[in-house]
């Protein structure tokens, strides 16, 4: 028996909306079959299944809010092959909690006394999975701790104020979630950040050959250069593509980039290109093509919500030259690009005006130092002048 | 289902093991002629005759090690040790002899004894004969430590544990013999691993064992008044602990509070709560409250013995800090 | 009111396409010679979505050096009728 749980899609999902089964009681479904439809904060999420047999029970009802981690359906099945879960623990686990949140940070200084919030253990946890700030809960258990109670109060009140979800309060919701994660990795992940200037002459003069050559419909981007530079420069510096978890950060194998959408209506997204780093140039930017789109129209996949192992945001379009990024949790890094910009270059002794972009790192100092940031970085730019062995 | 007092229990268990069984047969101070001093074996000693029914010498070491020595050679002893105060005398062959054996022997040697004990206070019998003292016994591995506080569980824990390999402590709250239970015919089989809901409820735990469970129940009354649902927690067995059931019961309620006889310091319930905080820290929303005698010798006088043990409006005031 | 011209039928597939790819956005009030990018928050994923939807509707090769000159309503009508006539 396997059992079909509520997915964690993303760092900053407590729990979900099941919208409706795509599969109904007796259905035989394979591995990676769209078994379910999920609203969460962010989007409507098409869910696979992560095992291959017959469902034996629908338990969710459309409509159920549903927490992370929660069974929603079981399923049959056959011959129970080797992983029969795929990875349950990336699927089904509910963020760790995040340690105390200092009172500190929220709180004007001429009134703030230092010291912990008096909170009990099951109300920080569950106030740490809802992206709820203790800080500024009013306690009424022993002693004015902050009790589950009142934790639950603070959410309902939250909820009430976002309940039909129309694209406002989607909007709204998605910004409380972004803030929460974006809180969490803030507070506990020891960021450094890292730049480097990249000379981009080769790689655009090469698009630009390549693109001539391409009909339009098969035309290359440059931020698929840099999705695959920073892709093939994780090869060498393994340890940014791992997930921290339990305390200690687990490499990944595969490489799944994430990669920063913004959504029209505000807001973004970081679904995964999956092994990015094994794709051609043709084939990731078919994948991102398509990413964007259903980005867009709120029909992405559930593992490509969860399966990032780094982020790439590249903000160059909106004319920012450098991006310092907020690691997205449990990632342990992130690499940013600007606008590519003529500026004066040196080259061989002699002033040049080339196009230029500005790399960046953020990284999580428990994993990695700023030397292997700095290998990282250097990789991606000797692969940039590599343009056409990328 | 007929009306049963638990010494009327504990003696129909007892007549029934020594029915059953030929190797077993049942050792004490007073368990003959006198008929036990709680009045467990009246009578047996003109039903069984003197060879199963021993008068025993008032030397604890010496007929719990008889009771050791018997096991050994294939018998089924019961020694009964008339108080827990006096089985201290005992301990030597309790703890290095009838709980090491099986181990020390590589397995070769079993200890099928099982002793009973009166323990706890509240009959006015002052400080050398009012000691709860099965928590230092549940420190012991080795043994099971029993603490049945209804008349099924004190009927039929016996006969369960005179079936067991190895050496199984019963206490009898003094308190409850004279209490009068409902008992039904024909019970199954009573079992010696699990703690037991005796009264469900979705706000707070209260965790508690032998004559402390009717305490408990009182104070879940009380506290329903209150709007508080209280879930009460019979261990049954103290060791090995049931602490599954325990914690499934705190992660439910969020609040536990542990009503244990003995002193709080070193006593079981701290060992509870330590447990709790092990396997549901997470899950807590206020600390773990104990509710335990106070650090005295039991007083004779029956106010100060009242106000030196636990007693549900002690409880009630416990819960009540929790949920503030 | 005056028949539809060939013009006027480029002009409407045009924004139906823009509108398809900024659901949002009011192409009615778009400025025909500011750029796509500024008015309707365009990205290049979005510019290359609009040029390959063109090709596609008007079956016109479009190569990357031009374009500049699809970048407003007012350029894309007028390579739309040259490449027509």
């Amino acid at each position: 028996m396997a059992e079909f749980l509520m997915p964690t899609l993303g760092a900053d999902m407590t729990e979900g909306t099941l919208v409706q089964w795509k599969k109904r009681a007796g259905d035989r479904i394979t591995k990676g079959d769209i078994i379910a439809e999920v609203d969460t904060e962010k989007a409507a999420i098409d869910v696979e299944a992560h095992a291959t047999g017959i469902i034996e029970r629908l338990i969710s009802r459309p409509g159920d809010k549903v927490p992370v981690g929660t069974v929603m359906a079981i399923i049959r099945e056959e011959g129970r092959p080797t992983t029969s879960i795929a990875s349950p623990q990336t699927i089904a686990t509910p963020p760790a909690p995040p340690p105390p949140v200092p009172r500190t940070e929220d709180i004007p200084v001429a009134t703030t006394q230092p010291g912990r919030v008096r909170i009990s253990p099951a109300a920080r946890k569950l106030a740490a999975e809802r992206g709820i700030d203790a800080g500024q809960l009013q306690g009424t258990g022993p002693e004015g701790a902050i009790t589950l109670e009142d934790v639950e109060r603070a959410t309902v009140t939250t909820a009430e104020g976002a309940k039909p979800v129309s694209g406002t309060d989607r909007q709204a919701r998605m910004r409380q979630t972004i803030a929460a994660a974006m809180a969490r990795s803030k507070r506990d992940i020891p960021h450094y950040y890292l730049s480097t200037t990249i000379d981009m002459g080769r790689a655009i003069s090469w698009l630009t050959e390549t693109n001539e050559q391409r009909p339009v419909t098969e035309r290359l981007l440059y931020g698929v250069l840099l999705i695959k530079a920073v892709a093939l420069a994780l090869r060498r510096v393994p340890e940014l593509n791992a997930l921290w978890k339990d305390g200690e950060a687990g490499r990944s194998e595969r490489i799944h980039i994430g990669t920063a959408i913004s959504l029209r209506q505000g807001g973004l997204v970081a679904p995964a290109l999956h092994d990015a780093d094994r794709l051609s140039l043709s084939e990731l930017m078919q994948h991102f093509q398509d990413l964007v789109k259903r980005a867009r129209a709120g029909s992405l996949r559930s593992s490509e919500l969860s399966d990032p192992t780094i982020t790439v945001t590249s903000l160059g379009e909106q004319g920012v030259e450098t991006v310092f990024g907020v690691i997205y949790p449990p990632q342990v890094a992130l690499v940013g690009f600007g606008k590519v910009v003529e500026r004066p270059w040196v080259a061989d002794g002699l002033v040049v005006a080339r196009p230029v972009l500005i790399a960046s790192l953020s990284a999580d100092h428990r994993v990695s130092d700023g030397h292997r940031g700095g290998v990282f970085l250097a990789e991606i730019d000797r692969l940039l002048q590599e343009p056409q062995s990328l | 289902m007929t009306k049963m007092t638990y010494r009327e229990a504990v003696r129909s268990g007892l007549r029934e093991a020594l029915r059953r069984d030929p190797r077993v047969f049942l050792m004490g101070e007073d368990v003959g002629r006198y008929g036990g001093t709680y009045a467990c074996s009246k009578g047996f000693l003109d039903e069984f005759g003197p060879e199963r029914i021993r008068d025993t010498p008032l030397s604890e070491s010496t007929f719990v090690g008889a009771g050791i020595g018997a096991a050994l050679g294939g018998m089924r002893p019961i020694v009964e040790v008339m108080t827990v105060n006096f089985s201290l005398l005992a301990l030597d062959q309790i703890l290095n002899n009838a709980a090491t054996l099986r181990h020390m022997s590589g397995g070769q040697f079993n200890v099928p004894l099982v002793v009973r004990m009166a323990t706890g206070a509240g009959r006015q019998v002052a400080a050398q004969h009012s000691h709860s003292l099965e928590g230092w016994y549940a420190h012991i591995p080795g043994i099971t430590v029993l603490t049945p506080a209804t008349v099924t569980d004190a009927r039929g824990m016996l006969l369960t544990a005179v079936q067991e390999p190895d050496p199984v402590f019963i206490f009898e709250h003094a308190y409850l013999y004279s209490m009068e239970g409902e008992w039904e015919d024909n019970q199954p089989a009573v079992d010696i691993s699990r703690a037991a809901v005796r009264r469900p409820g979705k706000d707070v735990s209260l965790i508690t064992f032998g004559g402390s469970l009717w305490k408990a129940l009182a104070a879940a009354t009380d506290l329903a008044q209150a709007g508080i649902d209280a879930e009460v927690l019979d261990l049954r067995v103290l060791r090995p602990l049931d602490i599954g059931t325990i914690l499934t019961s705190v992660r439910k309620t969020h609040r536990a509070v542990v009503i244990d006889e003995a002193w709080r310091t070193g006593s079981f319930a701290a060992e509870i709560s330590a447990q709790i905080m092990e396997g549901a820290f997470f899950d807590l929303d206020a600390p773990v409250a104990r509710v335990c005698s106070e650090e005295v010798p039991i007083p004779y006088p029956k106010h100060l013995e009242d106000a030196a043990l636990p007693q549900p409006d002690k409880i009630v005031k416990a819960v009540h800090r929790l949920l503030k | 009111m005056s028949k539809p011209t060939a013009g006027d039928e480029t002009r409407t597939m045009v924004l139906r396409i823009l509108s398809e790819i900024a659901p949002e956005a009011d192409t009615a009030s778009l400025q025909p010679d500011v750029s796509f990018r500024d008015q309707l928050d365009l990205d290049s994923m979005d510019f290359l979505n609009f040029v390959v939807a063109l090709h596609k509707e008007f079956h016109l090769e479009i190569p990357e050096a031009d374009y500049p000159h699809y970048m407003t309503l007012n350029g894309c009508l007028a390579r739309l009728s040259a490449a027509r006539s």
